[in-house]
């Protein structure tokens, strides 16, 4: 057992200039045999290798990663957390992530700079109101926090907001989630990591995968670029390649890959200390620790694998925050980045077995992984060794886009696709 | 910002476009003999490549017709632009892993 992070190895480490933390995880070589493999380093992968070693006692697993950990949508994402969607499958499965979020910071003995402060979705038209009153209906009869928020109330919690949006978009209500709010994704993907060594897993960076070995329908391993690994069980979980990995096992999978785009500001003192989000416009907000408002924009409607996005896209969504929030006109943005999302027809997961044995995959999350990575890595975790879905994961299988079962969450969504 | 071709409009900005996905998806003919499996395959699935990709456009803000386009989805070049219902030109048809 590492050392654990207190305020007293914080205070002994002060004595030698902090220069002296021992490492968070190892950098081993891969090992000629695993049970598990999981390919990709992100928040899921990273968290489904923890619950396997801490829930269901299987050590003998190594996370393979093609670039850094967390060097993906890990750390791309807007870092929003929420469980407020509209049917029961995916309250489920987003609440049980969000009730892990709760005390994330304790089980990986990690600062993930967890803030509930609140997630609030405006309506800007009637539509959108009887939306909103739907969703949050559906959200307390699935036992989930949240409550309509009239104009005024929106204006109470949120004074920089132009309720008439400039007569463009006008404010008419919002839902809220107050346990909703945002954590410090890099943080996540470092515990997941450093709690994840602590119980044997081997973490491998800089290992692209170039294939898989399959014989008679079941895997025994995957190919790398550090030679071939074998593996009892396999699970994939690299959000945008999806496709292109499962390709790999002869899978086809329902995804669309996406460029997705955010933004942040230069910092300021505090002027919003909530989330707003506006599905209809495709403007959200929030700001960092740091004082940056931290800004998602859209998607690039075409397919794209270059983690970067165009610039109308930007520009329409600063078009609608300046609409929104007139005050924030003259601010300058700071840097600008893209995300690989796998987007699924129905806008929610999948989290399966798949035709070959031994094969699992997580992927489909589309623009709103990062809020489910506990619950995620959880089930994913469960399914895998137990070789059958977890009952939270059961409605999100491969096999609905044959049954027509599918789990439309589009409204919920917060970035159109 | 792409500046697609039109084939009937000549270069225009990626904004007068709007994206209409793979190209050359058949719709099956024996739809009535068809497995939930087959129609699972038509409806949802999807190449989705890394490399080049023929897809669908249609000038929406122009002249509203449709075309196929050949594009590299890593460095978003457009590789060729040619009409709807016809054989893509010879290309090589690159995936990436």
């Amino acid at each position: 057992m590492k050392s654990r992070y207190s305020i007293f190895s914080l205070m002994r480490n002060a004595l030698s200039y902090h220069e002296k933390w021992p490492e968070a995880w190892r950098s081993p070589e891969p090992k000629s045999s695993y049970d598990v493999v999981i390919v990709g380093g992100g928040g899921h992968g990273l968290a489904t290798a923890y619950y396997l070693a801490k829930v269901h006692g299987i050590r003998n697993v190594a996370v393979i990663e093609r670039g850094w950990l967390g060097g993906g949508n890990t750390g791309r994402n807007t870092t929003i957390v929420r469980s407020n969607y509209l049917w029961d499958e995916s309250a489920g499965l987003y609440e049980h992530a969000m009730k892990l979020w709760e005390g994330l910071s304790q089980e990986l003995n990690y600062n993930v700079m967890f803030s509930q402060r609140g997630v609030m979705n405006l309506a800007h038209n009637q539509q959108d109101l009887r939306d909103i009153a739907r969703r949050v209906n559906a959200n307390r009869l699935n036992g989930i926090d949240s409550e309509f928020l009239t104009p005024h109330q929106i204006k109470d919690l949120v004074p920089i907001i132009d309720l008439r949006g400039n007569g463009r978009y006008p404010v008419l209500g919002a839902s809220n989630q107050r346990r909703g709010g945002t954590a410090r994704h890099d943080a996540v993907a470092w515990g997941y990591a450093r709690r994840a060594d602590e119980h044997g897993v081997d973490i491998i960076q800089e290992c692209p995968v170039n294939g898989f070995e399959i014989e008679n329908g079941k895997v025994t391993g995957v190919q790398t670029a550090k030679g071939l690994i074998k593996a009892k069980k396999v699970g994939v979980v690299v959000a945008g390649h999806s496709s292109v990995t499962a390709e790999m096992a002869g899978i086809r999978l329902p995804l669309v890959s996406h460029p997705l785009q955010a933004l942040v500001s230069e910092p300021v003192k505090p002027v919003i200390d909530t989330v707003v989000m506006s599905n209809a416009i495709h403007a959200y907000i929030s700001q960092s620790d740091k004082g940056e408002l931290v800004i998602g924009a859209g998607v690039d409607k075409y397919v794209g694998y270059g983690q970067r996005g165009s610039l109308p896209v930007t520009e329409e969504t600063l078009a609608a925050v300046c609409e929104l929030f007139p005050s924030l006109k003259r601010m300058r943005m700071m840097r600008q980045w893209g995300g690989i999302v796998d987007t699924c027809p129905d806008a929610s997961p999948i989290i399966s077995k798949t035709p070959v044995d031994g094969f699992f995959i997580n992927c489909g999350w589309g623009t709103g992984g990062f809020k489910a990575t506990p619950g995620s890595g959880w089930v994913f975790a469960d399914t895998i060794a137990n070789d059958r879905p977890h009952p939270l994961n059961e409605a999100f299988s491969l096999e609905r886009f044959n049954s027509g079962y599918l789990v439309d969450e589009h409204g919920a969504a917060a970035v159109a696709h | 910002m792409l500046e697609i071709n039109c084939p009937y409009c000549g270069p225009r900005f990626e904004t007068e476009f709007s994206y209409g996905g793979e190209a050359h998806i058949e719709r099956p003919k024996d739809s009535e003999n068809l497995s939930d499996e087959e129609w699972g395959e038509y409806v949802f699935m999807n190449s989705n490549t890394k490399g080049v990709f023929l897809e669908r456009w249609v000038h929406t803000s122009g002249c509203r017709r449709w075309f196929n386009v050949a594009r590299d989805t890593v460095s978003y070049k457009i590789l060729a632009v040619y009409e709807t219902g016809t054989e893509p030109p010879e290309l090589d048809l690159r995936k990436d892993v």
